[in-house]
């Protein structure tokens, strides 16, 4: 066999490739869902952390500090491990699925935390000043002047957040939750051939080269002003 | 609670093992001395093409680029490990963990480093040319330092992200120090040994974690 047909042989083998594309793209659908879900919950659980962090109470704010210090710092696949085979010894038994949900979107609750707090931060002093004194309770003006400010300067790094904790979804294949990589590398181990391999991968790269152009373009919107 | 103290923070489990996961974690610094320094200078070539006058040459970096930031981590080192060899390309679990991160990171560095490049001003470079420096060594000795100090903090932050991904080479059976402590979990039916190896992996980043805390928040204003 010469080289081509063998590397054809090896990575795009026809019957193969019609017989995995179907489950394949059924995990492309799970993958998607579940990264949805992971981005909203993530979203949502840090911008109430971060709110919660601009009422200044000293406890709280440590305790919120800790928090978006340890689920940035400790690996995501770590996470994983330990709450899967960690938990159902002590009684709570979840499901993969649960488990991949719940640790990445603590971990993205984590990072929009920071990211939001930052942007918060940087709103003036004297914003949150002027709005109090035209009469504006402290939650009316978290949420009509500076959150609206604070978001558009997160709005770049929380992207660039949500595609990395996106791609995590892969990590769901260790624990077995039936995403791309994992009905692939199944696959793969049942035929003897990597196709089904390349397909799940060139399927995630489908999925995220969007993504990635999308970020470059945002990027290039933010970009440093050159002088 | 006893149980849950028993379960996830077993003091006696935790010193029984201790010895695995140390020496798990020498193969994650191994790693990491490896890895982090392949990253940097792949990133730095890709930055440098990435100047190049010549269209082509742009376009194909950047493709590269593109595409091993879209595909995940974990499914390129899988790729690698398991689905080369079919193709008669046998690499061991080390070889097939620094490849597959070369790829990964170089890309991501290579990114940083020309947000960088770009933030300095093109007069710069003229000016170096002008004084008679060849284009490597206005890069090189005027335009790479201050790229640098413009995204050290985005430098940081890769960094450690990258010291996180260590973590997957566990997947392909390379015994850093996620994999010696899943091993311990598995003799001992307790979870301590991952919660100790949570808590190493705190204690190497977080200083660096605080510390890029503070750049960002220096640099914002």
């Amino acid at each position: 066999m010469n080289g081509w047909s063998l590397f054809i042989d090896t990575f795009f083998r026809p019957d193969l490739i019609v017989r995995y594309l179907p489950p394949i793209l059924e995990a492309v659908v799970l993958t998607v869902e579940i990264a949805v879900l992971i981005v909203a919950t993530g979203l949502i659980g840090g911008l109430a952390l971060a709110c919660a962090r601009s009422f200044e109470f000293r406890p709280l704010n440590l305790l919120i500090a800790v928090f978006a210090d340890v689920f940035r710092t400790v690996p995501p696949l770590v996470l994983l491990v330990l709450v899967y085979f960690g938990l159902p010894n002590v009684g709570v038994t979840l499901s993969s699925f649960a488990v991949l949900w719940l640790v990445l979107s603590v971990v993205l609750t984590a990072f929009a935390e920071e990211i939001l707090w930052a942007g918060i931060l940087s709103v003036r002093r004297g914003q949150w000043e002027a709005a109090r004194s035209t009469g504006l309770s402290f939650a009316q003006t978290l949420s009509y002047v500076v959150l609206p400010q604070a978001i558009r300067l997160a709005i770049p790094p929380l992207t660039n957040r949500s595609i990395v904790i996106t791609k995590n979804v892969a990590l769901g294949s260790v624990i077995g939750v039936p995403e791309i990589l994992n009905v692939a590398t199944t696959a793969e181990s049942f035929v003897g051939n990597s196709t089904p391999l390349m397909l799940g991968a060139l399927c995630y790269a489908m999925l995220f080269i969007p993504v990635v152009l999308a970020g470059r373009w945002l990027e290039s919107r933010f970009a440093w002003r050159r002088f | 609670m006893n149980a849950i103290v028993a379960q996830f923070f077993n003091l006696e489990i935790m010193a029984r093992t201790y010895p695995i996961l140390v020496h798990g974690l020498g193969m994650t610094l191994l790693l990491c001395f490896v890895v982090v320094p392949l990253g940097l200078s792949g990133g730095l070539v890709v930055a440098f093409a990435m100047q190049s006058p010549w269209r082509m040459l742009r376009a194909f970096i950047a493709t590269l680029v593109d595409f091993f930031r879209a595909i995940p981590p974990l499914a390129l080192l899988i790729f690698i490990h398991s689905g080369l060899p079919f193709a008669g390309i046998r690499l061991d679990p080390f070889a097939s963990v620094c490849l597959a991160f070369f790829l990964n990171t170089s890309s991501y560095y290579g990114e940083v480093y020309r947000a960088g490049i770009e933030s300095v001003g093109r007069g710069q470079w003229d000016a170096a040319r002008s004084t008679g420096l060849s284009a490597a060594q206005a890069g090189l000795y005027v335009v790479l330092p201050q790229a640098i100090r413009n995204v050290l903090p985005d430098l940081i932050s890769n960094t450690i992200e990258v010291v996180k991904l260590t973590s997957l080479a566990s997947v392909v059976a390379l015994p850093e120090l996620l994999y010696s402590s899943d091993m311990a979990r598995a003799v001992t039916y307790n979870a301590s040994p991952l919660v100790l190896a949570a808590l190493t992996y705190l204690v190497l980043l977080w200083p660096f974690v605080r510390l890029l805390s503070r750049l960002e928040h220096r640099v914002g204003h």
